[in-house]
């Protein structure tokens, strides 16, 4: 039983790389664009939630309704003056780019607020810690259930804008062929706007559930954005059910590994990671020679 | 006053000069065949056209507009769509929703989901099929058709029969022809000089990105495009 709890709170963290990790996700699938600031912006915008819960008490899930919008234009900021210019400089500009991005953001956040670990925790009040107890092993979180119902709620709902309506639709021509939507009348740059302003409004919300479940720092970017990373390759760039696949096997693995020994967390993790790297490098020219090798057996 | 006016119209490739100083003039309701050898520049006239090349020098006049500096997708609004060579369908969207992503984006009209259809019959069984799942010809009429979705009133056809089986071309030109006759202001680039000939009102020639031949279909023979297409002027 303790063994089958440790599963379902991997699950439970698996939803929340699955937060972290669907906009870099989509950005990829429609840009190919890796944004490696995407871990920093997680946190301005946790770190937003924190200035209005403790400045002004307003509770995180009422202080979205403020920080969406504003990271949503800061998106549109981030294209039309980085994302737009570097992707003209090929492929690697962008990651340089959105890499140094992510320095200036960390450093601003740490100029302005200090190396001190905050939470939004203390805002929800017992919600931070209250649980349901099913057995005596078994026991769910109520902030744990909320965040998996969040990804499920976030990963459908873009899944569904994006097959249901006419911008959804014009993001997935441009994302497949950017240089012929122009010819039915859809401006590329602007498509690429609403896509990055979505995907840095989904950081926002990654932002609450980061501050809620856990505590940040200015510096805490890099680790979101190599769980994030982590969980898109697991469960294959660009897909979207994908990523909370492999978000959900990643946060098993972290678990099952933090099981086994008290320093697993990280290594069983990234471990996991290189396996599944390395899998997709070798396994496919390795069937490949196998069916060559059995085709040449029946022909002799 | 002619709908379309090209007007001294250049265009590069870097330091290839694709098209060099064409004038052109096309009034509502015409067919112009625009007939040359590879390389002749009919591809990047007609993007140049539509707004996906831009012009190096020269002027592009659409009902009495000036449009040479407009981005492609401000012209579709305008009423021109290019149906681009090699079909450049979304190949990884349905045949509905290729159709559906151009609806609402040129003008209102004649031609809605509905209509698309009646004029393409053989795409109604494949509705809810994967573009890059249909056969050549299929491909085709969803590229016309999510052309006309716009509801243009310059339609730019870039090698519809490009790579298709004869009998799928000929289905085409059946719905083509029905587009011609309901007055339809067409420039089609053909390789089957017969064809386009047939179906044309006015022939244009290019040859290395000049025109070497201009004149009505009535009165053109192959002869006399033969020539122009292979640069042999008053030789006979």
């Amino acid at each position: 039983m303790i063994f089958l709890n440790q599963i379902l709170q991997g699950i439970f963290l698996g939803a929340y790389y699955a937060l972290i990790a669907c906009s870099l996700s989509f950005l990829f699938g429609v840009m190919r664009i890796i944004n490696l600031a995407h871990g920093s912006f997680i946190v301005v915008a946790a770190f937003l939630l924190f200035v209005l819960a403790d400045r002004f008490g307003l509770p995180p899930w009422l202080g979205l309704i403020l920080v969406v919008p504003v990271m949503a234009a800061l998106g549109w900021v981030l294209q039309v003056l980085v994302l737009e210019r570097s992707l003209k400089g090929g492929l690697l500009v962008p990651l340089l780019s959105t890499f140094g991005l992510a320095i200036v953001i960390d450093n601003l956040l740490f100029e302005g607020f200090g190396a001190d670990t905050r939470s939004l925790a203390p805002a929800i009040g017992d919600l931070a810690f209250a649980s349901w107890t099913l057995s005596d092993d078994v026991t769910i979180g109520q902030l744990d259930a909320i965040i998996l119902l969040a990804a499920i709620v976030v990963l459908g709902g873009l899944q569904l804008f994006l097959a249901q309506t006419r911008l959804g639709r014009a993001i997935r021509a441009t994302a497949e062929a950017p240089d012929i939507v122009g010819l039915i009348g859809i401006d590329a740059r602007a498509v690429y706007g609403f896509a990055t302003a979505i995907a840095i409004a989904l950081a926002a919300i990654a932002g609450a559930f980061l501050g809620l479940r856990a505590t940040f720092n200015p510096y805490s970017g890099g680790m979101q954005l190599l769980f994030a990373f982590e969980a898109v390759v697991i469960g294959g760039f660009g897909s979207l059910w994908g990523t909370l696949i492999g978000g959900i096997v990643l946060g098993v693995a972290q678990t099952l590994g933090a099981f086994i020994n008290p320093h697993g967390f990280l290594i069983a993790g990234h471990g996991f990671f290189l396996a599944v790297l390395i899998a997709r490098l070798y396994l496919p020219p390795l069937a490949e020679r196998l069916r060559r090798r059995g085709r040449k057996a029946v022909a002799a | 006053m002619p709908l379309l006016t090209v007007e001294g119209l250049e265009a590069r490739h870097g330091l290839l000069r694709a098209v060099r100083g064409v004038d052109l003039a096309l009034d509502e309701g015409e067919t112009l065949a625009l007939v040359g050898a590879n390389g002749a520049g009919k591809t990047t006239l007609l993007r140049t056209i539509a707004g996906a090349h831009r012009a190096s020098a020269g002027r592009i006049g659409f009902d009495s507009a000036d449009i040479t500096a407009l981005p492609a997708h401000r012209r579709v609004p305008l009423g021109i769509a290019l149906v681009p060579e090699g079909r450049q369908l979304f190949t990884g969207m349905t045949v509905e929703e290729n159709l559906l992503v151009a609806a609402g984006r040129g003008r209102p009209g004649r031609w809605t989901m509905a209509t698309v259809l009646d004029a393409f019959p053989q795409l109604r069984p494949k509705f809810k099929a994967r573009a890059g799942d249909l056969s050549g010809g299929q491909q085709q009429a969803t590229a016309i058709a999510r052309a006309l979705m716009t509801n243009p009133r310059l339609l730019l056809l870039d090698e519809v029969s490009l790579g298709l089986s004869p009998v799928a071309v000929d289905q085409l030109y059946v719905s083509l022809q029905t587009l011609l006759g309901g007055g339809a202001t067409v420039v089609l680039v053909e390789q089957d000089l017969g064809r386009a000939l047939r179906v044309a009102s006015r022939v244009v020639c290019l040859l290395e990105g000049r025109v070497t031949y201009a004149g009505a279909a009535r009165e053109t023979t192959r002869e006399r495009v033969m020539e122009a297409y292979f640069g042999m002027t008053g030789g006979r």
